[in-house]
């Protein structure tokens, strides 16, 4: 096949860099409210009732969103293979605790509503609070650690040996990074509650949406600024070659204070996606404050998306970078899948992304409007 | 490579893997089964076949959520457990998974909730198609979960990269249309669908010998014996195609499930009962068949099928060859990036690179193929035979049940065109005692398949051995032992949820129509928890 060489390999680099943003920040922004809302559960809805109607309100939409994780998984797979094996391996006891959590989740959904027993129901909210908690802690703890660097190297058959613990994950800038994520997914999950619910849940729904907010931005800056006064970043110090094969060992790079700004030095616009990420919140707490759900949603959404570009513009072209070698840091240039490869599933994805996009709208449309307490006391339409 | 990790791995796999199967085929069969019944019901308006979609639909769905939960855990576990596999045939398995996401899952799980929420917010066409596209989406599920499995049987369309070293795709269009991927995704979905007939056979079968539910119970029986019947028929007719493909790509696999030590002179006889024993390589008490594994692995009379002995000298031959390869490859690597590559080296390296997955049998026991010794490569050689007792029983389990869900579906499809299910309560009871096999069947399909495979995770490329991350056998243990704890208490609250489902029956949806026009939620239609007789 010679019609992959449409697109140069340096292109299909760059486009698979952006569609591997495009994917997290579709799961973070999508399951993100799903998890914001499992966490708020056991606060938000002090009944049974209430309990059921947050369920209800993410009930038919968390399956679909749950894929975006799976595809992300997929996705990684296929177009950065490499940084599939390094960080699944690597974080590997970090990945077990998210899984849990997800095994978890799903069934809490299912089996909560099959008996009325008072204690039984109380077990699954509180799995669906950890589900929700856990993962999004990780997560964060995840890039906060991708940050820092990973303690990985390879052998002379591309092997991977990593060497650091789980606890080693667990250090405090990681741990600040992870609250960052907790607080923007309560942030947005609360923002969801607003619009989906009305009556006591979504008012206590507004007043943590309020706290997260403002948490959001704080721990936000506090990152920021623990990352440029205490975390190294890393640059490749040889030639960059944007076309060469997919081997990391063929470069060099090294840890270098600051490092982790040259690109909003250098690309002053970069500076728009950090400053997203601080304003956005607060405009998702305006919006809250004035009862416009979906808007505060949309703000929210916006916010987690900033935050995410902002982690993106700050590292690149680095995507994993090794703190015990530098050398084996996976970049856009040099941790890809084949040429062939990348171009065969930029066509697939070009076809089924917007019709993903487009019926999951219209499933939205479908189920749009506040969850109907009254049909949710009747369990009309088989709800949970 | 520490042999504790190996293990450890593959049983972590072998685990998470045959536990999602219990989930899989079921969802795959009940999907289409609930859209052929809401079909009925659209077509005809007769509301007990709306009940009857809301009914399976309830079991339908703490089946999938579990299904769901449980693949999740597959979808990362290459990265997590298999890092070399991951680097080393990411750039192919990845794109079939990843398809997978973007064209099924999506679909399937977008569509679930509305299945599930829609009933009275989309008119009865609408949800019809809803459930329609649930179906389809859980069955191209499985057809790119096969392209993926497909290539790790027979590795069609790829080559080695020395400069990344890894496998690198070179013709896309023959993974998709890799045979064995082909029939190996019409034989697994036809199981799903027996499964899924067996599991609404047996069910109301049990309604009927408890005279409950009975108009529900025989017009499910009759949707489920007459699609069981097809679909059990087509697991054979594409098991059988299996067989055949295996015979061209996997014939160290067709050899261990027949337990054929000596090659035997063309048409092979088929054994059909008997104890292998692999260290004496003989099978004891074997009952044979003559001429009949001739006929179905090569479709030929005179076609020799070689055996166990024949292949493990082959395999010697090939391990010699892989050694010059592996020799060339590193002479290639030596190379720095940019430089011109010896042409004698790449010369060497193109005509037996096929044969570099063999070499790296090696490296289990030598860090260099190249200094192997006669003794090693014999070793090796004798390796490439997987474990031959578990799958001949395996494969015989397998293919017993196949023909008794055939004589099953069969019986109870003349039974529903006479229109006397219920005539006969011994076949009622057998129907209800036959509601496990199938996943017995299933399992033990796994099992021939994947264990068939070893030792090599990608056939003749890529040794299980050398797939593995190098994770502590501490932190095997903690993970595979938290995967079986959550497991076994989800499995058992599943089991529960389901019986209890089933025994309180379809009563609380045949209610008096609550409207099924859309968006019209009158408050004043009739509690679902009125029954009314039907």
């Amino acid at each position: 096949m010679i019609l992959h060489e449409l697109l140069s390999y340096e292109t299909l680099r760059l486009v698979w860099w952006v569609l591997l943003g495009v994917l997290l920040i579709g799961f973070a922004v999508t399951d993100g409210f799903d998890l914001g809302t499992g966490i708020l559960l056991p606060f938000a809805g002090k009944t049974d009732l209430e309990r059921r109607v947050i369920i209800n309100s993410i009930g038919p939409v968390w399956e679909g969103n749950q894929v975006w994780l799976i595809l992300g998984g997929g996705a990684i797979f296929a177009a950065w293979p490499q940084l599939y094996a390094v960080s699944f391996s690597g974080f590997y006891l970090a990945m077990f605790v998210i899984l849990t959590g997800l095994i978890l989740r799903p069934v809490a959904f299912k089996f909560r509503s099959k008996r009325a027993d008072p204690r039984w129901r109380a077990r699954w909210d509180w799995v669906l609070f950890f589900s929700g908690v856990v993962p999004a802690l990780i997560f964060g703890v995840a890039v906060g650690n991708v940050l820092l660097g990973v303690p990985f190297r390879f052998t002379y058959d591309m092997h991977i040996l990593y060497e650091g613990t789980f606890f080693g994950l667990l250090n405090p800038f990681a741990l600040l990074c992870g609250l960052v994520s907790v607080a923007m997914l309560v942030m947005h999950g609360a923002a969801w509650l607003q619009l989906k619910t009305d009556g006591e849940v979504a008012n206590r729904a507004r007043r943590y949406g309020s706290v997260a907010a403002v948490a959001t931005v704080v721990l936000y800056a506090a990152a920021g600024v623990a990352l440029w006064q205490a975390v190294d970043g890393y640059r490749i110090t040889s030639a960059i070659v944007t076309e060469g094969p997919s081997n990391p060992l063929f470069k060099t790079a090294q840890a270098a204070t600051g490092a982790w700004f040259a690109n909003f030095e250098n690309h002053p616009w970069t500076w728009a996606a950090p400053v997203l990420g601080l304003a956005a919140p607060m405009l998702a707490l305006v919006l809250m404050r004035a009862r416009r759900g979906g808007l505060a949603l949309l703000a929210s959404g916006a916010a987690i998306a900033g935050i995410i570009l902002g982690v993106g513009a700050a590292m690149f072209p680095f995507i994993l970078p090794s703190s015990l070698d530098p050398r084996a840091s996976l970049t856009v240039w040099d941790s890809s899948s084949s040429h062939l490869t990348l171009f065969i599933m930029l066509v697939v994805s070009s076809v089924f992304i917007p019709l993903i996009v487009a019926y999951t709208s219209w499933v939205y449309k479908v189920l749009w409007g506040k969850v109907d307490g009254e049909a949710i006391a009747d369990h009309r339409g088989h709800a949970y | 490579m520490d042999f504790d990790i190996v293990a450890l791995s593959r049983l972590q796999f072998a685990l998470t893997a045959l536990y999602h199967f219990l989930f899989v085929p079921l969802t795959i069969g009940l999907s289409i089964i609930l859209a052929i019944m809401e079909t009925v019901y659209v077509m005809t308006g007769r509301t007990i076949w709306r009940d009857m979609v809301k009914f399976w639909g309830v079991l339908f769905g703490i089946n999938f959520a579990m299904g769901v939960a449980t693949g999740i855990v597959m979808e990362f576990q290459f990265g997590m457990n298999w890092s070399y596999y991951s680097h080393y045939v990411g750039d192919i398995f990845g794109a079939p998974l990843a398809i997978e996401g973007l064209m099924a899952f999506f679909l399937e799980a977008t569509f679930v909730g509305l299945f599930f929420f829609g009933w009275d917010k989309l008119s009865k066409r609408a949800h019809l198609v809803v459930t329609w596209l649930v179906a389809l989406g859980s069955n191209l599920s499985a057809l790119w979960i096969l392209i993926a499995n497909g290539w790790m049987q027979n590795p069609v369309g790829a080559a080695l990269n020395p400069q990344t070293m890894r496998m690198e795709v070179t013709d896309f269009g023959a993974v998709l249309t890799n045979p064995v991927a082909q029939a190996k995704f019409v034989h697994t979905v036809s199981a799903g669908y027996t499964v899924a007939a067996i599991f609404v056979l047996g069910i109301s079968a049990w309604y009927l010998l408890k005279g409950r539910h009975v108009a529900l119970a025989k017009r499910s029986m009759t949707v489920a014996a007459a699609f069981g019947l097809a679909a059990s028929l087509s697991v054979a007719v594409l098991g059988d195609e299996s067989g055949y493909q295996s015979s061209e790509h996997q014939k160290m696999k067709l050899a261990a499930i027949e337990a054929m030590w000596e090659t035997e002179p063309a048409p092979a006889a088929f054994t059909a009962f008997g104890f292998p024993d692999q260290q004496a390589r003989e099978t004891h008490y074997a009952l044979h068949i003559p001429m009949v594994m001739g006929l179905i692995g090569t479709r030929s009379l005179n076609t020799e099928i070689p055996g166990i002995a024949q292949l493990v000298r082959k395999g010697e031959d090939t391990i010699r060859d892989g050694i010059v390869a592996y020799d060339a490859l590193q002479t290639i690597r030596a190379v720095a990036p940019g430089s011109p590559v010896p042409a004698a080296a790449k010369a060497v390296f193109e005509e037996k690179g096929q044969a570099l997955g063999y070499a790296l049998l090696l490296k289990r026991y030598v860090d260099d193929p190249r200094q192997a010794t006669p003794a090693q490569i014999h070793q090796a050689a004798l390796d490439t035979v997987p474990p031959v007792a578990p799958l001949f029983w395996s494969f015989r389990v397998m293919v017993g049940l196949g023909i008794f869900f055939i004589a099953l579906t069969a019986t109870f499809f003349v039974l529903s065109v006479r229109r006397t299910l219920d005539r006969h309560r011994w076949l009622l009871k057998v129907a209800v005692l036959a509601i496990p096999l199938p996943w017995v069947a299933v399992e033990a399909g796994w099992i021939v398949a994947e264990l068939g495979r070893q030792p090599w995770v990608i056939e003749g490329v890529l040794p299980t051995a050398m797939a593995v991350s190098h994770l502590g056998v501490a932190t095997l243990l903690a993970t595979i032992a938290g995967f079986a704890a959550i497991y076994t208490v989800l499995l058992v609250i599943e089991m529960k949820l389901m019986l209890k489902a089933i025994r309180k029956g379809p009563e609380e949806f045949t209610v008096a129509a609550v409207p099924a026009a859309p968006k019209g939620r009158t408050h004043a239609a009739p509690s679902v928890n009125q029954p009314q007789s039907a």
